[in-house]
């Protein structure tokens, strides 16, 4: 095991943190900003251009070689790959805020600041290698998250007037999900003596009983409810419907993509995999969030709660790569959950991006029925839709195919059949709810059609998705080989 | 190179045929003719050239490096048939929507010509990722052609086509992404080359189980029973443009897989299913025969028709000798013809009358006599008249497959009578008997006009042609063919031999 007693960090540790060290420095500098004076386009004008330098930074770091480690956070090619990706979901969220807040009675500046804290948090998240910055990267994320959603309960016309349930809810069961997470913690550390993750590696053979395996399971259950995976997903429909859509499609993809990532580093790392109940205990939650996530998924009536329930189904999908991986010969199992998030958090922004753009701060346009017709009025946001929610789906020309190709491989090189046969029933289903989306939007338009929203900020990021998506569809090999190149 | 030129003239066609509805209301359809006509023209080079390493045109480009996947596309013999077939019944489809069509015609022909770009790729590509990537590609602009302009229950036929055939794509892929896996467990690199992966050993339970990830694929889109479920509502539900691309082409992308990938894949799996794929054929044909006489709907029953005469088919792929490979060949030629004039017919009237229900029905010979006996003729094609094309088929198919199983021959030779009894009886209920236009407009009832009926001659042509000459579509595919049964040229195996476990 690395010894860091007595470590003195020297200047040159410092350059693969930039990242976080920028975003800290944009979050202290917008808070300085709003307190001295409100100025809106300059509080979101700074909280950008700090996400865009530290996205930049990241892409430049990503290229070098990876950094001699350091405690707590390990800023490698795989991490940098992810801060990168981060940002950009950021920037993408923010456009969104500023047309969903457009028309807002209440002060705005504020949710930008919580923005750039919550990323700060997810990119300590992606770089964690040690159970304390796992736990700080948490903590960061979720406290800003739960700003994000309760923003407009100050606001006298919210939209759902459900954002500070959604907000309790969510922060009740996230304080119970850390609460398991840090006495998972407890215990390997009582175990190894060591909070690294690597720690619990090192473990002479045999001695994996007891303590590591209930340690793990309860650290996995945590890290379960944070993801939303069967059966601690009850949260989910809740949450995503109540808050506004900005902030849900924050959660829906940063939020999920840093504990996905943190999660697959913990089991790379401990190689927890090799426990057998850790194995049982996976596959269950990932046949599980499968079956239940589509089977719910066909009830809804809204996109919000469907996006809910399918972003659940999803998670399931991605353990199986996550389980593959560490059976599987060679890197395919990382470089699949890799792929298969970055397909996910573009195709999941599109979809809320989607919503978020039609909706304000008075109205969440998320209702089945307020769709009908859209391919006639708005063909442009109707075929991106399209293209999100077939993505979605795992249909061809869209990244969600290969992302989905991707996982076939890495179950199949694993041998992971029941897993690959819940894949397969849980795609049929999901195709259901997805169809019945795009078919309201085929069908003729209701005569008390309301008025449709505009925002160009707002369809620019739609449209920029759309072509990634297709790009990512049609021509992945570049998205491959940097993939490749920075697996753990 | 000339696949991706077609594939890439479709696709590019498609979006000019949105386009170009901006000029005109009607420019779209002028578009998609001319592009399918193009397409037609690009292919006719390929019936003289010569054959090279037993392909008549191939191309190799790489497209995802990291698991050996490439652009692939290689025509024989049988892919120009099956292309012809398309490019032909493409033009056909586009004259049945030509008036029927009338509503957001720009999208319709957009879908009509991505739905035949994926159909192409399929019959050309030989990668098998290439080959997924367009069976799947094809489902979208069909599905928008069932749910747009389809009929009154549309969007349960459209999602239950879709759905079906998703989901036994996906255990395709499933297939797919393990025979690759193997290939690298052998041979140390990833491929999905057809010709690299037909270099896989397995040991015969794994072979079976893979094989059977293709088998139920194929089975779902040909459709073979217990898989055809979809196809009934697909077909009545369509308008008649997607019925006569489902009928006349989708339906081949099916058993052209099994013939290309099904079988020469697992040589010794296939063998050993073949009994079993041989009954559930003769199922096929004579459950839906069965079924097609109790239907009122007259889509419906054309519908369980095709099910019926494309399980002669599978009876002859898995025969896998040459007398039933190519009567499989001519079936599938034969029927695309005689099933597109069909679904036409029935569109034709769905579109004059409003109904598709046979029982309001009776007497049309007296108003409609062109279209009387349009219609008699396919009916008579159908039923495997001699000196047509299904004839030529279906009987090659039942000879050859006799070699290879004499009960199961002789039970599927009864299709051949079922065929009769409910063609005539379409005959004797639509256009014979006392007319009555009680639940119709009967002044809408027209007859066919010279644009239709030019249409329905090209078929009957065709079907001709199939009959009394058959040697001329024998001779094309006949190398190809022979290659598939001897095996294709494989490399040498370069340090195989562990199975996978």
């Amino acid at each position: 095991m690395m010894d860091f007693t007595g470590y003195v960090v020297s200047a040159g540790d410092l350059i693969p943190l930039l990242p976080p060290i920028v975003l800290t420095v944009a979050a202290v500098w917008v808070m300085l900003a709003i307190g001295a004076r409100r100025h809106y386009p300059f509080a979101l004008a700074s909280t950008l251009a700090g996400l865009l330098l530290a996205g930049l930074l990241a892409h430049h770091l990503m290229a070098g070689p990876d950094p001699s480690p350091i405690p707590l956070l390990t800023m490698d090619g795989f991490a940098q790959f992810f801060t990168v990706l981060i940002c950009v979901l950021a920037i993408g969220v923010c456009l969104l805020a500023h047309n969903y807040w457009s028309e807002f009675d209440d002060q705005r500046e504020e949710f930008y600041l919580l923005v750039l804290l919550a990323t700060l948090g997810a990119v300590v998240l992606v770089g964690a290698n040690h159970f304390a910055s796992l736990l700080l990267g948490l903590e960061t994320l979720s406290m800003a998250l739960y700003g994000m959603l309760a923003y407009p309960v100050q606001s006298r016309r919210q939209a759902t007037g459900r954002a500070l349930e959604a907000t309790v809810k969510y922060l009740i069961l996230s304080a119970v999900s850390t609460a398991m997470i840090l006495f998972g913690v407890a215990l390997i550390y009582a175990e190894t003596g060591s909070l690294l993750f690597a720690g619990l590696a090192e473990l002479p053979a045999g001695q994996n009983t007891g303590f590591s395996i209930v340690a793990l399971l309860l650290v996995a259950a945590g890290v379960a409810f944070k993801l939303s995976l069967f059966p601690f997903h009850i949260w989910t429909p809740d949450v995503y419907e109540g808050a506004p859509a900005p902030a849900t499609a924050y959660l829906a993809t940063i939020g999920k993509i840093a504990v996905a990532v943190v999660l697959l580093r913990l089991v790379v790392e401990t190689r927890a995999l090799g426990i057998v109940q850790v194995v049982i205990a996976f596959s269950l939650l990932a046949l599980l969030s499968i079956l239940a996530g589509n089977l719910l998924a066909l009830q809804q009536d809204n996109l919000k709660r469907i996006l809910a329930y399918s972003s659940i189904a999803h998670m399931g999908y991605l353990l199986i790569a996550v389980i593959g991986g560490f059976y599987a010969v060679g890197p395919v199992g990382v470089e699949a959950v890799t792929f298969y998030l970055v397909a996910y958090a573009i195709m999941t922004l599109g979809a809320f991006g989607v919503v978020s753009l039609l909706s304000c701060d008075r109205e969440e346009f998320d209702g089945i029925a307020q769709y009908q017709g859209l391919f006639w009025r708005r063909p442009a946001l109707a075929a991106a839709f399209t293209g999100m929610l077939l993505s979605l789906a795992g249909i061809p020309l869209t990244a969600g195919f290969i992302g989905k190709f991707y996982l076939i491989l890495a179950g199949v090189e694993s041998g992971l059949w029941p897993l690959l046969a819940a894949l397969v029933i849980g795609s049929g289903i999901g195709l259901y709810y997805y169809l019945r989306i795009v078919y309201r939007m085929l069908l003729p338009v209701p005569d008390d059609a309301p008025e449709l929203r505009r925002g160009r900020a707002g369809f620019g990021v739609v449209a920029a998705l759309f072509a990634l998506i297709l790009l990512f569809g049609v021509y992945p090999a570049p998205l491959m080989k940097l993939i490749e190149a920075i697996a753990l | 190179m000339i696949a991706v030129w077609l594939i890439a003239l479709l696709f590019l066609g498609g979006i000019a045929a949105w386009a170009s509805e901006r000029v005109h209301p009607n420019s779209p359809r002028w578009v998609a003719l001319a592009v399918l006509a193009a397409g037609l023209l690009l292919m006719l080079p390929l019936l003289g050239a010569a054959p090279e390493n037993g392909w008549l045109a191939q191309t190799n480009r790489s497209w995802l490096p990291r698991f050996g996947i490439s652009l692939h596309f290689a025509i024989d013999g049988l892919s120009l048939l099956l292309l012809l077939l398309t490019a032909f019944l493409g033009i056909i489809a586009v004259g049945s929507a030509w008036a029927e069509i009338r509503h957001r015609a720009g999208f319709f022909y957009f879908n009509l010509l991505w739905t035949l770009a994926g159909v192409v790729g399929i019959f050309t590509a030989l990668d098998l990722f290439l080959f997924f990537f367009f069976w799947e590609v094809m489902l979208i602009p069909m599905y928008f052609i069932i749910a747009i302009w389809g009929h009154e229950n549309k969007f349960y036929a459209a999602k239950k086509f879709f759905i079906f055939t998703q989901v036994s794509g996906l255990l395709m892929l499933v297939a797919i992404a393990a025979l690759a896996w193997f290939h690298y467990l052998q041979l140390g690199f990833f491929s999905f080359d057809y010709l690299d992966l037909l270099n896989v050993r397995m040991n015969p339970g794994l072979e079976m189980w893979v094989m059977l990830g293709f088998f139920i694929g194929f089975a779902t889109k040909l459709p073979s029973a217990p898989f055809h479920n979809w196809l009934p509502d697909a077909h009545s539900q369509a308008p008649s443009a997607g019925s006569i691309i489902l009928a006349g082409v989708l339906l081949k992308t099916g058993a052209y897989g099994l013939v290309r990938f099904a079988v020469p894949l697992f040589p010794n799996a296939s063998a050993e299913f073949a009994p079993i794929a041989m009954t559930l054929a003769a199922i096929s044909i004579l459950y839906c025969a069965k079924v097609a006489f109790a239907q009122a709907d007259l889509k419906r029953l054309i519908a369980y028709t095709s099910v019926s005469h494309m399980g002669f088919v599978t009876l002859g792929v898995y025969a896998w000798n040459e007398l039933a490979l190519q009567g499989a060949v001519m079936t599938m030629l034969a029927h695309g013809l005689s099933s597109a004039a069909l679904f036409m017919l029935a569109g034709g009237l769905q579109h004059r009358i409003h109904t598709r229900n046979m029982l309001e029905m009776g007497g049309f010979w007296g108003r409609v006599p062109r279209m009387a006996a349009v219609a008699m003729f396919f009916s008579i094609a159908a039923l495997g008249m001699p000196g047509l094309g299904n004839f030529i088929g279906e009987f090659l198919a039942l000879l050859g497959a006799f070699q290879a199983n004499p009960l199961l021959t002789i039970v599927s030779a009864f299709g051949l009578i079922f065929a009769s009894v409910y063609s005539l009886w379409v005959m004797q209920r639509v256009f014979q008997g006392k007319y009555s236009d009680g639940s119709f407009d009967g002044a809408r009832l027209r007859d066919l006009d010279n644009r239709e009926l030019a249409y329905y001659a090209a078929m009957m042509l065709g079907l001709v042609w199939m009959g009394v000459y058959p040697q001329s579509f024998l001779d094309l595919s006949a190398p190809a063919l022979q290659a598939l049964l001897d095996g294709q040229p494989v490399q040498a195996l370069a340090g195989a031999g562990a199975l996978p476990p």
